[in-house]
């Protein structure tokens, strides 16, 4: 059986907890732009359509450095939270889980947007003529329908975010118990003598969750989708 | 008595829809061949096309007034609409698809309701199951008691034989003919077919190419051929 020293568990709790919270908050804003690139009509909307890709396509650490800027004590982003909110993003896990959930955003937004594009515009209609306004609609027949499209993309962010390297150590370091992840944690052991053992059970980790997640999502598209098609 | 005074004009491609006529209860059918502007017309009183001119006015509310602005949305018209593909939810049952108006629209749940219309139009041992596993008749069947079961003021169906082969229609016609003999719900009934509205309509409506070529009784289908 797979036995980690106290320090490896930090690393996978860190890692989970960073993940979770990043999915977890960038899901609102996943559906909200999905929505809008699915069904707006606007000025600039190949551009919002470009920006959200943008961490796909970057180098991470470009990723992390432009988080660094904008998000630091001295960002102009920082330094508003951290003035109004009291949220500090610089060295912390919370920085973390922002890098995560911006390098998983396009992940997530990308088959929300494609599930939204898929749904019969006509049974919003017939919502409608049933009594629903337009946020029931929504919430009853739109989020439903794509909730497919949903779960893949919180998956695929999730996932993602667990993996993630390049912006997180670029936007908050590689310090133990606050900012680094399994990936960080694997990064320093290879970097020590006599670090391949604990490097070699957080490679195990890292696949056995990867796995569990892939799994899951495989599960949970099967459920949603047989809600629809099935008895 | 009125139930239904309309007036609209709307340009739709090439074609220039301009109609008016009033309804009072009964069936009236809207009849026509494909192409003259039946569907805009029933989804304009549904609230779901936007005439370009006109009034819309229902039981003496308005519910479209272009010169006034107003324009109630699909959601507050309470008019109930079969569709000619049914667009039952493929993600509810058939007893959450029949129980949606009305908990869209936070009535308080009537059991006796319910299972009435579900026995009227025979879908009672179909509520466990999903739109997908229905055939052709059963669904439009449950779409009609959808429509129902949210009490509209008006009932619109448009062409909802149209999608069902000649054996499904004659399926559907008997319970459209007890709804309009049991129920007091005016409807409208939209189709190109004239023995299908000679057995259902009280009213006609003849629509060609965008206009009101007459309004009378059933033996306008007669002229039509």
């Amino acid at each position: 059986m797979l036995e980690l020293s106290p320090a490896e568990w930090t690393a996978v709790e860190l890692s989970l907890r960073i993940a979770l919270v990043a999915t977890a908050w960038a899901l609102p804003f996943g559906i909200a732009i999905g929505w809008l690139l699915a069904r707006g009509k606007f000025w600039g909307k190949t551009v919002l359509d470009g920006l959200v890709h943008l961490p796909l396509v970057l180098p991470p650490v470009v990723t992390g450095y432009l988080l660094l800027m904008w998000f630091g004590r001295k960002g102009a982003v920082g330094a508003f939270l951290y003035d109004h909110f009291g949220v500090v993003f610089a060295f912390r896990w919370t920085g973390a889980a922002l890098a995560s959930g911006v390098m998983g955003f396009p992940l997530l937004v990308r088959p929300i947007r494609l599930a939204l594009e898929a749904i019969d515009r006509r049974l919003e209609d017939a919502a409608a003529t049933l009594g629903a306004n337009p946020a029931l609609v929504f919430f009853t027949v739109t989020l439903p329908l794509a909730l497919p499209g949903i779960v893949a993309g919180v998956l695929l962010c999730f996932a993602r975010a667990l993996g993630e390297f390049g912006a997180t150590i670029t936007f908050v370091s590689n310090i133990p118990g606050e900012t680094q992840t399994i990936s960080a944690a694997i990064y320093t052991f290879l970097q020590i003598p006599d670090g391949d053992a604990a490097a070699g059970r957080l490679v195990v980790v890292a696949i056995v969750l990867s796995l569990t997640a892939l799994i899951a999502a495989e599960w949970l598209g099967r459920r949603a989708s047989a809600r629809f098609h099935g008895e | 008595m009125i139930v239904l005074a309309l007036e609209v004009e709307k340009q739709l491609g090439a074609l220039r829809l301009a109609v008016r006529f009033q309804i009072a209860g009964g069936v009236t059918a809207v009849f026509g061949p494909s192409g003259a502007g039946k569907t805009s017309l029933v989804n304009m009183i549904a609230g779901l096309l936007k005439p370009d001119r006109g009034s819309i006015v229902l039981d003496n509310t308005v519910l479209f007034d272009a010169t006034k602005a107003i324009n109630v949305p699909p959601h507050r018209r309470r008019i109930g609409y079969v569709f000619q593909e049914g667009r039952l939810f493929p993600h509810l049952s058939v007893r959450q698809n029949l129980d949606y108006g009305r908990r869209m629209s936070g009535q308080p749940r009537d059991l006796t309701e319910f299972e009435r219309i579900a026995s009227l139009l025979g879908v009672t041992h179909l509520l466990q199951r999903r739109p997908r596993m229905l055939s052709g008749g059963e669904r439009q069947r449950v779409a009609i008691g959808r429509a129902l079961l949210m009490q509209p003021r008006l009932l619109l169906l448009d062409e909802p034989l149209a999608s069902l082969d000649a054996g499904h229609k004659g399926e559907i016609l008997p319970y459209l003919v007890r709804l309009r003999d049991e129920a007091a719900i005016p409807m409208v009934y939209v189709s190109h077919i004239a023995a299908e509205v000679r057995q259902i309509a009280t009213s006609v409506v003849r629509l060609d190419e965008g206009r009101v070529l007459a309004a009378g009784g059933l033996e306008l289908l007669a002229e039509a051929g």
